[in-house]
């Protein structure tokens, strides 16, 4: 297996790959349990959906209910994503730049989205945004509802989102050299300047990129929606819902059809991460 | 001890303090509305009618199964995903390969599936109608519907935890340290054990209880291939969800606190080894001799999408 590699980059082969044992056992291992775990799994989809005929997969992909979820989805997600990139933006500042009393709680709390369960954030949100909540007593009198139609979805997803921009953000603006902003200020740029000429643009692929995070993890998210979603067809119905009432009627065909559009999303926008971490790596200098 | 000069250049690269008290201001109102209030309403809502009930909401043998079902899950799942990432990270970050690209996105595709694509692929798989569904009833073996499809879809979505974290990690620390072992004549597995594991194993922890915390909190995947029966087939997270149903509001919120708690619990140890991390790095930079690369631990989870 080595020999036909080396061979064809002799020049770029370093010396240390040879040095350390257990190549070719831990590469056999992490090909195995990939396909046994994803790759298969996920061929089986595609199979599947091969096995129905355009019109089936067309008819099952663009039903009204299924366009109106996608709309949705889309759309929950995209200004969740927005929202986050916002305030995802003003928490790494304010972590990485200002001192306050508990910046170290603080700091740990941000991860809680990824350690809380989905289904639990799910039942609390609502807890707190039903009319009887310690929130939607005050917003119900204004007239303002925010669980059981879409408000309640951006709500869930900014939540699930917020640690993804938070995350990505705040080790490049650690990074950042202090010297650029110094020699801004000396060349007579006010603070606002400096901030979006200089230090804006430096943080700019982070921010995409912790943006496309959020939004990816918007469009496939189920646990946390739904218990806020209200849930009604054409109004506030997630496409992953859908698939769960297709299987739900043992419409498998079905199913899957919805299915492998929405793995065809993530999967280009796993790709378009990808690249923008690259592009990212190469903004910040380092080698990619 | 700063003389004017060198204090006007730092006013000129921090804000007015006005405007950093109202940015504080602003982050930690929003960080509390959408952090700490979710948080406090899951045991607040739990404590509603008191701590009897809560103790009564706990002692219910269907959330028992429930628990230990979730336990079960995790002892399997994490295990098995330790084991690969592990063995994944070090032909990444250890060796260069053809299509080692190709590798890592691959190893990144479950963080990206929506859970509940990743349990329909099993149910595809396992189920009455999928590839293997004939073969295992004739065999009496039930996959979908029962723990072992549990297992699978809680392995499917747990998947690159550990390894993401390890491969950055590994990668930023470089070979030279167990190219120095192989030379002096230690055996692979004396060099894993002695040179890269104490250098990564806050990554390892950290990797781990992330991926435990996933595992046992999982609830889209789980709740496509579990059936949702009753002491038999329901985690924790899908307990709550039923519960939640009927209406029973506070033994859902009451398992729904244990959750929270093992939520919290994550959050403390991961910041322990980050800060334990910090203090090593800072401790092998004081010491005088060669240029040593401290190697950032990347505790941030970026690579959770």
């Amino acid at each position: 297996m080595r020999s036909s590699s080396a061979a064809a980059a002799p020049a770029k082969r370093r010396a240390p790959a040879r040095v350390l044992p257990g190549f070719k056992i831990t590469l056999g291992y992490t090909l195995m349990y990939l396909c046994l775990i994803v790759l298969i799994p996920l061929s089986a989809l595609v199979f599947k959906t091969f096995t129905l005929t355009w019109d089936q997969f067309w008819a099952a992909v663009t039903g009204p209910r299924v366009m109106a979820s996608y709309r949705l989805t889309f759309g929950a997600s995209l200004i969740a994503a927005l929202v986050n990139v916002v305030f995802g933006l003003l928490v790494a500042w304010v972590l990485v730049r200002y001192q306050f009393f508990g910046k170290k709680v603080v700091d740990a709390l941000v991860d809680l989205p990824f350690a809380l369960p989905t289904a639990v954030a799910g039942i609390s949100l609502t807890a707190l945004l039903a009319g009887n909540g310690w929130v939607g007593q005050y917003l119900e009198p204004m007239g303002i509802q925010l669980a059981f139609n879409p408000n309640g979805i951006v709500i869930a997803l900014i939540f699930i989102g917020l640690p993804f921009v938070v995350r990505t953000v705040q080790p490049v603006l650690e990074d950042a050299e202090k010297e650029l902003e110094e020699a801004a200020t000396c060349l007579g740029a006010s603070r606002w300047q400096t901030f979006t000429r200089v230090i804006f643009p430096s943080i700019a692929p982070a921010l995409l990129t912790g943006f496309a995070m959020a939004f990816a993890r918007g469009m496939g998210e189920y646990g946390s929606v739904i218990f806020i979603a209200g849930n009604m067809p054409m109004i506030s119905e997630i496409t992953p819902l859908i698939i769960i009432g297709k299987l739900e009627q043992y419409d498998y065909a079905g199913a899957t059809a919805v299915a492998t559009v929405m793995l065809v999303i993530s999967f280009t926008l796993l790709l378009v991460i990808n690249g923008l971490q690259t592009w990212q790596r190469r903004h910040s200098g380092a080698p990619v | 001890m700063s003389s004017p000069i060198i204090r006007r250049a730092e006013a000129g690269t921090t804000e007015a303090a006005w405007v950093r008290y109202t940015l504080i201001g602003i982050t930690l109102v929003f960080l509390f509305l959408f952090l700490v209030l979710p948080l406090a309403a899951v045991f607040a809502e739990a404590m509603r009618k008191g701590f009897d009930a809560y103790c009564e909401a706990l002692k219910e043998p269907d959330a028992w199964s429930a628990i230990c079902l979730t336990l079960i899950t995790a002892l399997i799942a994490v295990p098995l995903n330790l084991v690969f990432g592990v063995a994944a990270a070090w032909c990444i970050a250890k060796y260069e390969f053809k299509g080692k690209s190709v590798l890592t996105t691959l190893v990144d595709l479950p963080f990206s599936v929506s859970p509940v694509v990743a349990g329909l692929v099993y149910v595809l798989m396992f189920g009455a109608q999928g590839w293997f569904g004939p073969w295992l009833q004739e065999h009496d073996v039930k996959v979908i519907f029962a723990v072992p499809g549990i297992v699978l879809a809680t392995v499917f979505v747990t998947f690159p935890f550990i390894a993401r974290e390890l491969i950055p990690l590994m990668q930023a620390q470089g070979n030279e340290e167990e190219q120095a072992a192989i030379v002096l004549g230690a055996t692979g597995w004396q060099t894993f054990w002695y040179v890269t594991l104490p250098n990564i194993k806050w990554g390892l922890i950290y990797g781990v209880i992330l991926c435990n915390a996933r595992a046992m909190g999982e609830f889209g995947a789980v709740s496509v291939v579990s059936g949702h029966i009753r002491g038999q087939t329901n985690t924790m997270p899908l307990h709550v969800e039923i519960l939640y149903n009927e209406y029973q509001s506070v033994a859902a919120f009451a398992v729904a606190s244990l959750l929270a708690l093992l939520a919290l619990v994550t959050l403390v140890i991961k910041s322990v080894a980050e800060w334990r991390h910090e203090r090593e790095m800072k401790a092998i930079g004081n010491l005088p001799p060669e240029n040593i690369k401290a190697a950032p631990l990347d505790l941030s989870l970026k690579a959770a999408s």
